[in-house]
């Protein structure tokens, strides 16, 4: 059967809200857990962006940023005529690596072991934070390089580490400007999206000891300073620390695609190199990158190819770390993989195509969603791994819209999983709320074309309170405005599509 | 039970008792290009050129005369030939005089070199890649990484055209590196910066004619 990225869409009917969940799919497997890791904010989405909303500056940084990359992606996308042939291949291969996870994973360790390399498994965020501490305290060194990975930003290293005397040394550029400037990443391609070139100009200045008092905000002046800072790191760092963006599991290779050289540098020069890994990483076979290859750097920077990609299997002496560890990592991925719609968020290979084509990130940037996964992915990602109860707010953080499905390099539906984790939610809740009861009666209308009907004529009353502005007043009456705190209602038009169209056509709508 | 047991357990219960069947996946996306070997030639110096690489063409019997030329263009005339490095499989034809070979030093002492001189394994004409395999002509990894400049000798039959045909001919159990232009950045403000903690000048000598082959 050939599958198009149209039929995939379908395959996967997310379950009505109120419908029985399937025997499958909740069977109690353990989230990620709480108190370790960044995965949940300290407040709800809608808290978050009120704030994001009223930053000028932040607006336009990111509207700037996510315009540029959106054309570059689109340019390189429509060069290749079989993107779509790509599209499909790309997402029936990781379901088909999903189907037998654990038959990879188990030859995948085969694999790495047999060329040098040693295997470790964590069950979560803490024990792979203790892996990797225990591995680097071996080392007696207390200092680390570290490629940008948002594995161990997600199980929180970096702050473990720390706790352990072991200073880490962010070494890509953004997530340097990030580190020296105490914030946090805001994208997953380029974390400090968020921050123009004055405000790192000014980064730099206060925080790299023996940083040129000249320095401009001129960009090629700035990634010089960063140059020069971290040159002398990388030459002396005895361990690295990185992630990884597939795994080859019948060869056991590994591969890290990047831009700067830094993760070169870092797979490279040290002796040892500890590589964290989500366990849903890999790819059965070798010729399997060759769509992957094709998909990520093109959806990702917008450019044919990236700088550079490095792939390794275990250890080769003479040329480069001759100690090698792997950390495959779960914290809850498999209770994501227990849910026959909501796994397809564990595909993703972390392009941020969907974050640039958001209409709400690119509003209120990637720190309102409180999770290291912002964005659409982030939405339908990190309720899962924590359990919707720790990130209820985040499957509403969206307009359904579709964006993201049509550019997602492997057609993740992921309007669809956000549905279903909506009324996953909904269902969850004891109390009834102004959500739940107004999800239920959306459900029940929709079902049914006379009320449905009805509902929209209501809506027209909606135009009265409007009185001829395009928005609805922020002060509604409770429960809408609950809605209209934090956004624009468009006033209802005088007439629904179908009242139109049967009107001009006279047919039935 | 121990973590691996625990996780491997977890993903079986995840993933029921009868298993659903494998989905089929379809590569009908193109795996070969077939268009003419000196069009793909002049797409790969496109795309290399996109990428602010510079690229020389020659002659099989120009070799080192052209890299020494590409040295001209990286550093400027009057290098010196001991401050450049090149793998230890570089053929004899293709090495200017003097030229340092790379042995079992200390990969960080590579950093004090001006330039290093490489062959390739194969390039990639349709994304501007070239692909080091860690092989003797290519040398080991921190070779092409720590000088600032590195030059790149590239032959007509090593040029591919599309992404699959290029992981065919590469041994996934060596150390790859996929180099496509010199390093970059497009963290600030996504403008992009050639040259960050990798090379900042590449330059490509590309070899065509009769006998263009390293082998
Ligand atoms: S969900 Fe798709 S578009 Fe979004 S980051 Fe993942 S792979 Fe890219």
């Amino acid at each position: 059967m050939t599958t198009t990225p149209q039929d995939l869409r379908t395959d996967q009917t997310p379950l009505a809200p109120g419908a029985p969940r399937s025997g499958t799919t909740f069977l109690g497997l353990p989230t990620a857990p709480r108190g370790v890791g960044h995965l949940r904010g300290d407040r709800s989405f809608p808290d978050a962006a009120r704030d994001a909303l009223r930053d000028g500056q932040l607006r336009a940084n990111l509207g700037h940023a996510t315009q540029t990359i959106r054309g570059k992606r689109a340019r390189v996308v429509a060069e290749l005529p079989d993107w779509q042939q790509l599209r499909a291949a790309g997402s029936a291969l990781k379901a088909a690596t999903m189907a037998r996870l654990d038959e990879h994973l188990e030859e995948l360790e085969r694999q790495v072991t047999a060329r040098g390399g040693t295997v470790h498994w964590a069950r979560d965020a803490a024990e792979a934070n203790r892996i990797v501490t225990d591995l680097v305290r071996a080392t007696g060194t207390d200092e680390v390089v570290k490629v940008k990975s948002m594995a161990t930003q997600e199980i929180g290293l970096n702050e473990a580490l720390e706790a352990a005397g072991i200073a880490a040394h962010e070494t890509d550029l953004a997530e340097l400007i990030v580190q020296l400037g105490d914030d946090k990443p805001s994208h997953i391609l380029v974390p400090a999206i968020h921050k123009n070139r004055a405000e790192i100009r000014e980064i730099f200045l206060r925080t790299m000891p023996r940083v040129d008092a000249d320095l401009t905000d001129e960009p090629r002046r700035l990634a010089m300073a960063a140059r020069s800072h971290l040159r002398e790191r990388f030459l002396r760092a005895r361990v690295a620390i990185s992630g990884a963006n597939f795994a080859v599991a019948e060869t056991g290779t590994l591969a890290v695609v990047e831009s700067e050289g830094n993760g070169r540098m870092c797979l490279t020069l040290p002796e040892t190199l500890i590589t964290v890994m989500g366990i849903e990483k890999l790819v059965p076979t070798w010729p399997d990158l060759e769509v992957f290859l094709q998909l990520l750097p093109r959806s990702s920077t917008g450019e044919r190819m990236n700088p550079y990609t490095s792939m390794w299997a275990g250890v080769t002496p003479g040329d480069g770390p001759q100690d090698f560890h792997l950390v495959l990592v779960d914290n809850g991925r498999t209770a994501v993989l227990a849910d026959e719609v909501g796994r397809q968020a564990l595909h993703c290979i972390r392009c941020s195509a969907c974050l640039n084509v958001c209409p709400v990130y690119e509003r209120t940037g990637g720190h309102a969603y409180g999770s290291v996964y912002p964005g659409p992915i982030g939405a339908v990602l990190s309720p899962q791994l924590t359990g919707v109860e720790d990130n209820a707010s985040l499957p509403y953080a969206s307009s359904l819209c579709g964006a993201c499905y049509d550019v997602c390099p492997v057609a993740i539906d992921i309007p669809s999983i956000l549905v279903h984790l909506r009324a996953e939610h909904v269902e969850a809740q004891e109390k009834p709320t102004a959500e739940s009861v107004a999800f239920k009666a959306l459900a029940r209308a929709m079902s049914s074309p006379r009320l449905w009907r009805l509902a929209q004529r209501a809506a027209g009353l909606g135009r009265l309170l409007a009185r001829g502005r395009p928005t609805m007043p922020a002060a509604l009456p409770f429960p809408a405005s609950a809605w209209t705190r934090s956004r624009d209602l468009p006033t209802p038009p005088a007439e629904s599509f179908t009242a139109q169209w049967a009107r001009e056509h006279g047919g039935r709508s | 039970m121990s973590a691996r047991e625990e996780v491997l357990g977890r993903i079986r219960t995840a993933l029921g008792e009868t298993r659903a069947p494998v989905p089929e996946v379809v590569r009908d996306y193109r795996t070969t290009d077939d268009r003419p070997a000196a069009e793909l030639l002049d797409v790969l110096v496109d795309r290399l050129e996109d990428y602010k690489a510079s690229v020389l063409r020659c002659g099989p019997d120009d070799v080192a005369a052209t890299v020494t030329a590409a040295l001209d263009s990286g550093l400027g005339t009057g290098w010196a030939p001991g401050s450049v490095v090149a793998a230890p499989g570089l053929p004899a034809a293709w090495r200017p005089e003097g030229l340092d070979t790379d042995d079992d030093r200390p990969p960080v002492q590579l950093a004090e070199r001006a330039a290093s001189v490489t062959a390739v394994a194969v390039a990639i004409a349709e994304t501007g890649t070239l692909v080091l395999d860690g092989t003797p002509p290519c040398g080991r990894r921190a070779l092409s990484l720590l000088p600032d400049c590195l030059v790149c000798v590239v032959t007509a039959d090593q040029v591919v055209g599309n992404v699959p045909e290029s992981l065919g001919r590469l041994d996934p159990l060596r150390p790859l590196t996929m180099i496509s232009g010199p390093s970059a950045t497009s963290d600030i403000e996504l403008q992009r910066v050639e040259g960050v903690h990798g090379p900042r000048t590449l330059v490509v000598v590309l070899v065509s004619g009769a006998a263009a082959t390293i082998r």
